[in-house]
């Protein structure tokens, strides 16, 4: 088996290990999603205009959580090492870490989001509009969270440090994914919005795992 | 494999500076040096992890971080032994070969953890291992490598029995007689039979 594949394959397997760990991201989402209509109020007009955007924060904050442990558990016992020194690059490593950590975090926030758009009032064309831009936008939040995660291995308060490098980064993802349904909520043409997070994602794809590689090397 | 004027340096300490030497094929060499003296990381310069401060290491008169060969050959098991606490023992040694693009079929693996005397624990989580079954389990590597290789080992005998400590022997001495080579380093003194050992020192910048 292609080493990249044995990574993404061991990963999954050890995500199945631990079910009660690997569902915390998707319920964290439902959860603090879920709360924003007890506090700002069962007004349905005002829930539907939000919801986008509540919707995003929440992906994005969810996304974050997992990415302590994406490449910390692997240096602290040393596999990190072996993987840097096998057949497989390091940019092969960081891709195969970063699928892993989408298919674990971002494909279930994928999954339930027409749940939080129902629960929003929102009509069906927004949910759809809703999870295309999740599916362009949650692997550049994993890419660019691997980075993060790469950059701050091995150092104290890492956790904080992470959300403080990633955050800012996603912003432009957070606000193209949210405006997408805005905007076509507002009877304009989403187009635009969907055009620039795949320019993204293809932007971060080809540079987000060539950093993680190069701060790997440093971390270890 | 030839090292030339090394320096290495942690942080602002200098670890050991102009330091040469050559090893070569059917060697078994015992890295040998105070605590702090700067083993870990020579061990750890020479598998690529890190990069000398000055100085050149060549292998086969080709630079070492170029050679595909050297990275062919190379074995490098570090104090930790890379296995994940939730796979079994098999998966672990499987997810190891494989990156390493030694994939080998189940029998051989088996068989490798027999002769480590730890088939019975095979489909165990390593968590639930003794400190000495992981180290063994960590060990079956060695076991499945049929070719000369340039083994490098970070205190390999830690944790190991007496039974533990003559296997692994044992495995030096096949790797050897391949025509490869063993660095380690080791707290124990050991002294394989009928294999000349040579004994490499770092001298601590302090002394």
């Amino acid at each position: 088996m292609n080493p990249m594949l044995a990574l993404l394959a061991r990963d999954l397997r050890l995500a199945s290990r631990r079910p009660a760990e690997a569902l915390l991201p998707v319920v964290f989402f439902v959860v603090a999603a879920s709360l924003f209509p007890l506090g700002v109020g069962p007004e349905a007009n005002t829930l539907k205009t939000i919801a986008p955007g509540i919707v995003w924060v929440c992906a994005l904050l969810s996304s974050m959580l997992s990415l302590g442990s994406m490449y910390g558990s692997d240096y602290a016992d040393g596999s990190l090492e072996q993987m840097l020194i096998s057949s497989m690059s390091g940019f092969e490593l960081a891709v195969a870490k970063c699928f892993a950590h989408w298919l674990m975090t971002g494909v279930p926030l994928l999954l339930v989001s027409p749940l939080l758009g129902l629960l929003f009032g929102l009509g069906w064309e927004a949910i759809g509009l809703l999870a295309l831009g999740l599916l362009l936008g949650t692997p550049i939040l994993s890419m660019m969270g691997g980075m993060g995660a790469a950059l701050t291995l091995g150092l104290r308060n890492s956790a904080v440090l992470i959300l403080l490098i990633v955050l800012p980064l996603c912003i432009p993802v957070l606000i193209f994914g949210a405006g997408a349904v805005s905007a076509a909520e507002a009877g304009l043409a989403p187009d635009g919005h969907f055009y620039l997070l795949g320019a993204m994602l293809l932007l971060t794809s080809l540079g987000a795992p060539v950093a993680t590689a190069a701060a790997l090397r440093i971390s270890v | 494999m030839q090292a030339q004027d090394l320096t290495v340096r942690r942080g602002t300490e200098v670890l050991f500076k102009a330091l040469s030497f050559t090893l070569h094929a059917g060697q078994l060499v015992w890295l040998r040096g105070s605590n702090g003296s700067g083993k870990t990381s020579l061990l750890r310069v020479l598998a690529g992890l890190s990069k000398p401060d000055s100085g050149q290491l060549r292998w086969n008169a080709e630079p070492l971080n170029q050679s595909e060969d050297y990275r062919a050959k190379l074995v490098y098991m570090g104090h930790a032994n890379a296995l994940k606490d939730d796979l079994t023992a098999m998966e672990a040694l499987r997810f190891l070969t494989t990156v390493h693009g030694r994939a080998c079929p189940q029998d051989r693996m088996e068989a490798a953890l027999r002769r480590m005397g730890v088939f019975h624990r095979r489909k165990l989580p390593v968590r639930m291992l003794s400190q000495g079954q992981r180290r063994r389990v960590a060990l079956a590597r060695l076991v499945l490598e049929d070719r000369p290789g340039f083994w490098v080992l970070d205190e390999p005998f830690d944790a190991l029995d007496d039974a533990g400590l003559t296997l692994v022997q044992e495995l030096f001495r096949e790797n050897v007689q391949r025509g490869g080579t063993v660095l380690f380093t080791s707290h124990i003194a050991v002294q394989p039979e009928g294999l000349p050992l040579t004994e490499l020192r770092l001298q601590g910048m302090r002394a």
